[in-house]
């Protein structure tokens, strides 16, 4: 299957945009499910703002949240796809400027040092392009992720060593949520990496963050942890906002990846409730938009 | 739990009648500002042209669209999307905001630390709490984009909003010691070894 970068471009752009507004509906579905178990009186009116907001967004075809992030894109490759990686990259980088200066959106990308912006959400290594291949042969797909900075903010890293064991992880998972509190925008969906190296580690957290609701790991041990660190952050009370209640995560997911004998690292990212994402799957009957 | 409603600017006393835990809608007048605003202001030492004695501040970044000038849009913005930023990076901002520009109230999410409590209850000041992410109804609360200052830090403009029935907000932060966040820490912090040991790691 050939690749019409003219479309990429065109796709690129308009993900980045259908994401800032259309929440994906597992996480509506995620908004029905914790406000119809949610017991304290501000946190249910916290959430019923917060769904209101979701109609608001639609009904005024207006961004959900001001953060327009920074963007990410991960492209996954069937392997009888034909691009020119290159053109791909450049082409998905170019939507990502004009979806910034055409509609306009709030450029939220800065040099790190002289943090000047150059209003294209776009900068040095920014967008974040991610390649991965699939085995399904015609087909390639572009998921777009507008990351939130202030849940963003609230991601951590630390290699505990083996003698710490996955009891370290779970403690090492509380306690960054009771750090973050009301700072990550929470009900959040917490994701969590286990294990590979330092940066392996951190991205597969990102991964777990930015999965759909209701998808379980692959990994019975990882999925075995979600179950668990699911339960017990929503026993903590932080809620929504930090301002109280039982809602304080969708959900925890996890991503696992083998290590070293001398190590045990976990990564936390977290996630908004505005858990924004949108996708773009290419094949040669046309291109289908959905989360 | 009361509710009240504010025509900006508000004085002292108004501030320190509010109790954490009531509700409070602002009219007429609204400053934008975010953190490149406040470090060129207090770390740079820019002085702003706009007066904020007695005013709200929101912790923002709108998204705006440059426009011909008119009535609507009296300095060429129109607004796009207008939300809330995460307030505790601006922490040590708070007690300079208030001894040098006289603000009186911080809208913000996610809250902010001790020593703007310390001086909320010192100076006469509230931390209003608004709820992330929900930015397309707040967008809906902002009437129009009266004036902007240090626009060269564009988005992180000093910016000047006329506002209509702004809110509700929550006082999550009062002027008598107060602070609904410290509250539930304070409560999650004592559920910690509890959910720990519900996955069988004793703490």
């Amino acid at each position: 299957m050939d690749v019409d970068l003219e479309a990429i471009e065109e796709t690129a752009k308009l993900l980045y945009i259908r994401a800032l507004k259309v929440l994906p509906d597992d996480i509506k579905e995620g908004f029905q499910r914790l406000d119809a178990s949610e017991t304290d009186a501000t946190g249910k009116s916290i959430l019923a703002t917060m769904i209101q907001n979701i109609d608001v967004a639609e009904d005024t075809d207006n961004l959900l949240c001001q953060d327009t992030g920074i963007p990410i894109y991960n492209v996954t490759i069937g392997r009888g796809v034909a691009v020119d990686g290159i053109d791909l990259k450049a082409a998905i980088k170019k939507g990502c400027e004009r979806a910034t200066t055409e509609y306009p959106l709030r450029s939220s990308v800065v040099h790190p040092v002289t943090r000047e912006n150059e209003h294209t959400s776009c900068g040095r290594r920014v967008p974040v392009i991610n390649v991965d291949f699939s085995d399904h042969a015609d087909e390639l797909v572009i998921e777009m992720i507008p990351k939130g900075s202030g849940s963003e903010n609230g991601s951590f890293l630390k290699m505990c060593i083996p003698a710490e064991g996955v009891n370290g992880v779970k403690t090492f998972v509380i306690d960054r949520v009771l750090e973050a509190g009301g700072k990550v925008c929470p009900p959040t969906i917490v994701g969590v990496g286990v294990g590979g190296t330092a940066d392996l580690c951190t991205k597969l957290a990102k991964v777990a963050a930015t999965r759909a609701l209701g998808s379980v790991c692959d990994d019975p041990e990882g999925a075995k942890l979600e179950t668990q660190l699911s339960a017990a952050v929503n026993t903590l009370g932080i809620g929504p906002q930090g301002l109280g209640g039982d809602s304080t995560a969708f959900a925890v997911h996890v991503e696992t990846a083998a290590t070293h004998i001398t190590m045990n690292p976990v990564a936390v990212n977290i996630q908004c409730h505005s858990a924004r994402r949108a996708k773009a799957t290419f094949t040669p009957t046309g291109v289908e938009i959905g989360f | 739990m009361a509710e009240h409603e504010f025509h900006m600017p508000v004085t002292e006393d108004d501030v320190r009648k509010l109790k954490a835990g009531d509700h409070v809608v602002l009219q007429d007048m609204l400053f934008g500002i975010r953190d490149a605003t406040l470090i060129h202001m207090f770390d740079k030492a820019r002085e702003t042209r706009l007066d904020l004695n007695g005013h709200a501040v929101i912790h923002t970044a709108p998204n705006v669209k440059k426009v011909p000038v008119s009535n609507s849009c009296p300095v060429g913005y129109d607004s796009v999307c207008i939300g809330t930023t995460t307030s505790a990076r601006m922490e040590r901002f708070t007690r300079p905001l208030m001894e040098q520009n006289g603000v009186r109230m911080i809208i913000g999410k996610g809250g902010l630390g001790d020593d703007s409590l310390q001086a909320f209850e010192e100076l006469g000041g509230v931390y209003l709490a608004i709820i992330g992410g929900t930015a397309a109804m707040e967008t809906t609360w902002i009437e129009r984009i009266l004036d902007v200052d240090m626009d060269d830090l564009n988005p992180e403009s000093l910016w000047q909003f006329e506002i209509k029935d702004f809110g509700p907000l929550l006082v999550a932060m009062d002027a008598h010691g107060n602070s609904l966040y410290d509250t539930v820490r304070g409560d999650a912090e004592g559920k910690r070894a509890q959910a720990l040991a519900a996955m069988g790691v004793d703490s």
